[in-house]
């Protein structure tokens, strides 16, 4: 499974986790090439992958901050000050000018991959 | 004349007396008058300014003389000025003077003597003597404070309102307390014969001793200082101190002298305007009497200076018949009197209903066709009071045994029904600032109105209307759940349903957020059901309790090993200074009297406590809303001054809740003596030494906005103590609003129940709910089943797989967290640090390499 707004040109996949590995509702972080990415399972088996970056406190968090839904739509909130993000687009819905980089990544053989950005 | 071009001059304006109606006056004249045609001076005898005397009691359970203050910012200025400690003590009319002890002359235009009243103390023979006291002023407290604390007995002279009220100080002050009424009975201005015999028997019930129909005759000094009471039918009693609060008298001295013209009975004569005999001199409050009335409340003396306050600016407002109607909680008990208490009214029907068991007694005066309510007196439960008052003299809508049993409909209050009489606010005013200015709750309705900032007895009724209007706060927990925290943990307790998934599959909706995951996640934990990281209970966690340490603003976080009591033996100490070292943790002693290591990496955090555990040193919760820490002094120990052993039982109480999940953190206090060095005060639960036994206080806290805890029970056993705070705990895990500390949360329950204090003490002392219980079943399940989470967690491979920087690199550091050095530890870079050379940290042992 995709994020669904991000065309992904021929690219890098790396491997990160088994799919099982991930807990439902719940983020981990990996490390892509140097980017610090943070990759969700939701509760429906979706799989998301944002920039672990969190624009507003500049650590690199995401990936610890609570899954959940606003009026339908699968968010992460930062644990740092709880500014909350689509996981699909990398949207800020606290804030319209913020946007975190969205992660292509799919799922193979039971391994999470991740593309280049 | 418009005001631009043609203001008159400045004149002067002379207030004496700066208690609550002459304060009062002073804003009135500055609302009316901002372009300033009043130069205003006010002299004021005591050496604070105004402060709120009708809440002086609370002075004595921890609100501060600061926190009673009445005085707004900005009051006063080079043109509206305020002298304190300096009493005016000649007036001269002709030249329109007044003189001041200290000797300062100030003229004026126009004068207003707002002196207030004096105690009156009965010409007994002895009543000057050492040991006795008034009740009227905070210096009076101060005073009968230090006395209190060095006697175990105190005597009050007079039954009524504020008698009372002075025994209740007396008796929280831990003195043995008689209460001693000349009348047949207590309060005998306010209830009648019946309700004073119901109210005896409660106040008794609280310990307090009740003498009635007793006249005293003279009191002499014994040898040990304290007091003989002697009275009129021979009997005496001795006692430690006496309180004199048998009525008040107006302060008309100034007025005498001056040659005004005095009430019959005393006090300033003044005319509908408040106008005394003098048409350049006005009297207001306590001191004055309007066609010769004299009002012993703080409604009619605020009337008063709204009056005077229109007539100095060309106004010509008069002074209305005005509510006498009182409510007040005395010692727990509720009561209340208005309209035409003793049914004076001719022909008026009296309908009574008395529970002498239960001790409620309330009655209502009504016409004699009943068709129109009169007055009334409850006591015991006077829950309808606010809305009943507001119906004097209207047609009654139900019978009067309807309304003495299921109480009174508000629906129908009309627009000009006066629902606050102390600041004479009526519903339609209320609604228009719900509905024009948006005042959605009880806090924004009293900042916008002033209803309800007095004696609160009406907010019950403000709440009322608030929720009529629609516009009551929705007290949903979010978007997800429709229910408050309170209903949502009555919920999972009554349905046993123990995973969010179920909980919002059947009582929300949605996938759930920050807010009710967490929320959820603490009412798990609440009732126990195990690890808080077990299965899906660890995606609901804050990343505090995810990773059981606080983040911080880089995404290290800190780690802080329980240290019951602060008490720490030499060689946890040297294990926690040697973790620090070897990890390269920054170190620093919190506020709780434990040690705080801070920078320390998700991948860290492991190894750091399984050398903490391994030294025998557990979870300190600093993480959690939870019980955090109870701080204690060395106690009688070590300390010269100490009473009881303080340090023993804060272990012993640190032990006992540590681990319990609550809306919010949780810290407590335990002083050894009255010195109060472990600040227990500022502490949600607060516990103080006496000679006896312990105090316990609640609901304090520090922070945003510092609250000091209310006294809540004296001189208990170490057992008795035990059993009071565990109810406590319990009942606030249960009832309090997410991130709702004990402070707010008594807040609250004042304004659903009238007095937050007096409602704990009927649910958890009188078990008014019937739940003490199982506030204690719940509270022994918690001790029985507590384990350390942190060495939990590494005992489970399952749960450390999650401590790692990256899925896919466990073991590499998080290159973006860096640190310099400052003060010989590390802290972490920030944007303005010479970035060319930050020193970095790594490597599995990691040192800290120095620039
Ligand atoms: C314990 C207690 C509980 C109460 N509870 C209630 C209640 O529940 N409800 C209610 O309505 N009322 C209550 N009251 C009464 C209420 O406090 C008074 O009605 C109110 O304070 C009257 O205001 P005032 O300004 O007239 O007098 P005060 O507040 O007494 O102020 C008069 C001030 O004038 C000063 N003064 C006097 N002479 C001079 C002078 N010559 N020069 C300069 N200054 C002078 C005095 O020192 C004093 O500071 C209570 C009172 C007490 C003591």
């Amino acid at each position: 499974m995709t994020s669904g707004t991000v065309t992904a040109p021929a690219r890098t996949w790396t491997a990160v986790c088994g799919y099982d590995d991930l807990v439902p509702e719940s983020g981990a972080p990996a490390l892509v090439g140097t980017d610090q990415v943070a990759v969700f399972r939701t509760h429906d088996g979706a799989v998301y992958a944002l920039s672990n970056h969190d624009p507003f406190s500049t650590a690199s968090v995401l990936s610890r901050g609570i899954v959940g839904s606003r009026d339908g739509v699968p968010t992460v909130a930062s644990p740092m000050h709880k500014q909350v993000f689509d996981l699909r687009t990398g949207a800020c819905l606290d804030d319209p000018e913020v946007r975190v980089t969205v992660y292509p990544v799919r799922v193979r053989a039971g391994r999470v991959e991740v593309g280049s950005a | 004349m418009t005001p631009h071009t043609n203001v008159p001059p400045a004149r002067d304006l002379v207030v004496v007396g700066n208690g609550m109606v002459g304060q009062r006056l002073v804003e009135a004249v500055r609302e009316r008058d901002p372009e300033r045609r009043w130069r205003i001076t006010v002299l004021g005898e005591e050496s604070r300014a105004a402060y709120d005397r009708v809440a002086l009691t609370s002075y004595l359970t921890g609100t501060t003389a600061d926190e009673l203050g009445l005085v707004p910012e900005g009051c006063y200025d080079e043109h509206c000025v305020l002298h304190l400690g300096d009493a005016a003590q000649d007036i001269d009319r002709v030249a329109r003077t007044v003189t001041t002890a200290s000797g300062r002359t100030v003229g004026y235009d126009a004068l207003v003597l707002a002196t207030g009243s004096v105690p009156f103390v009965p010409p007994v023979p002895g009543a000057g003597a050492d040991g006795c006291f008034v009740y009227r002023t905070l210096d009076d407290l101060d005073k009968i404070r230090e006395r209190a604390g060095r006697v175990g007995s105190g005597v009050v002279v007079g039954g009524g309102l504020l008698g009372l009220e002075a025994a209740n100080a007396l008796h929280s002050l831990g003195a043995d307390t008689t209460v001693v009424e000349f009348a047949p009975r207590l309060m005998p201005a306010q209830v009648d014969q019946g309700g004073g015999e119901v109210l005896r028997r409660r106040i008794e019930g609280l310990g307090l001793t009740v003498r009635v129909a007793t006249a005293t005759e003279r009191l002499e000094p014994l040898d040990d200082g304290g007091l003989r009471m002697v009275f009129a039918d021979g009997d005496v009693l001795d006692t430690g101190m006496v309180v004199f609060s048998a009525g008040i008298r107006p302060r008309d001295g100034l007025a005498r002298a001056a040659g005004l013209e005095l009430g019959p009975r005393g006090g300033v004569a003044v005319d509908s305007g408040c106008r005394t005999s003098d048409p350049a001199v006005w009297a207001v409050g306590e001191c004055a009497v309007v066609d010769g009335s004299g009002y012993g409340l703080v409604a009619p003396g605020y009337e008063m200076a709204e009056v005077v306050a229109d007539r100095l600016l060309g106004g010509s407002a008069t002074f209305g018949e005005s509510d006498t109607s009182t409510k007040l909680k005395l010692l727990g008990v509720d009561v209340a009197s208005f309209g035409d208490a003793h049914a004076a009214t001719p022909d008026a029907l009296e309908v009574v209903y008395a529970d002498p068991v239960g001790g409620v007694y309330k009655k209502l005066v009504v016409t004699d066709d009943a068709s129109q309510l009169l007055g009334g007196v409850l006591v015991g439960d006077a829950s309808a009071y606010a809305a009943l008052r507001t119906m004097v003299g209207e047609p009654l809508t139900d019978t009067p045994e309807q309304l003495l049993t299921a109480g009174p409909q508000v629906s129908g209050l009309d627009d000009a029904a006066q629902v606050c009489s102390c600041q004479n606010v009526t519903a339609g005013t209320i609604r228009a600032a719900i509905h024009d200015e948006a005042c959605h709750d009880v806090a924004a309705v009293k900042g916008c109105t002033r209803a309800g900032t007095t004696c609160g007895s009406c907010v019950p009724l403000i709440k009322t209307l608030l929720a009529q209007s629609g516009a009551a706060a929705s007290n949903a927990l979010c978007e997800h759940f429709e229910l408050s925290r309170a209903e949502l943990f009555d919920v999972v307790r009554a349905t046993g349903l123990r995973t969010f998934s179920e909980i919002i599959a059947r009582h929300g909706s949605g996938r759930g957020c920050d807010i009710c995951k967490p929320a959820v996640a603490s009412i798990l934990a609440s009732l126990g059901t195990g690890h808080i990281l077990d299965g899906e209970q660890a995606t609901l966690q804050d990343t505090n309790d995810r990773f059981l340490a606080n983040i911080q603003r880089n995404g290290t976080y800190s780690v802080v090993p329980r240290v019951p009591g602060g008490e720490l033996t030499p060689e946890a100490l040297i294990t926690i200074g040697e973790v620090a070292r070897d990890f390269g943790l920054y170190s620093k002693i919190t506020g709780g009297q434990r040690i705080d290591l801070f920078g320390a990496r998700v991948e860290q955090l492991p190894a750091i406590w399984r050398r903490l555990v391994d030294a025998g040193l557990e979870s300190g919760h600093a993480y959690g809303k939870a019980l955090r820490t109870v701080k204690s002094c060395v106690g009688s120990t070590w300390c010269r001054y100490g009473v009881q052993d303080s340090t023993s039982l804060a272990i012993m109480l640190e032990t006992r809740y540590r681990g319990l999940r609550a809306p919010h953190k949780i810290k407590a206090g335990v002083s050894g003596c009255a010195r109060e060095c472990a600040e227990a005060r500022s502490k949600d639960v607060g516990v103080i030494a006496t000679e006896n036994g312990w105090n316990l206080y609640v609901g304090g806290n520090g922070g945003f906005r510092p609250r000091h805890a209310d006294l809540f029970a004296s001189d208990l056993t170490t057992d008795r103590l035990v059993v009071l705070v565990d109810r406590l705990l319990m009942f606030y895990v249960r009832t309090a609003d997410r991130l709702q500390r004990t402070a707010a949360w008594l807040e609250a329950l004042g304004d659903e129940h009238g007095d937050g204090l007096a409602y704990l003490h009927r649910v958890l002392v009188d078990d008014d709910l019937t739940i003490c219980a199982d506030l204690d079943a719940a509270v022994q399940r918690h001790v029985g089943s507590y384990t350390d989470e942190w060495a939990a967690v590494l005992d489970d491979e399952e749960k450390l797989k999650r401590f790692v920087s990256f899925v896919n690199a466990p073991g590499t550091p998080d290159p973006s967290i860096r640190f310099v050095t400052e003060r010989g530890q590390i802290r972490p870079t920030a944007a303005d640090d010479d970035t060319a050379a930050p020193v970095t940290v790594a490597g599995p042992t990691l040192e800290v390499v120095r620039r």
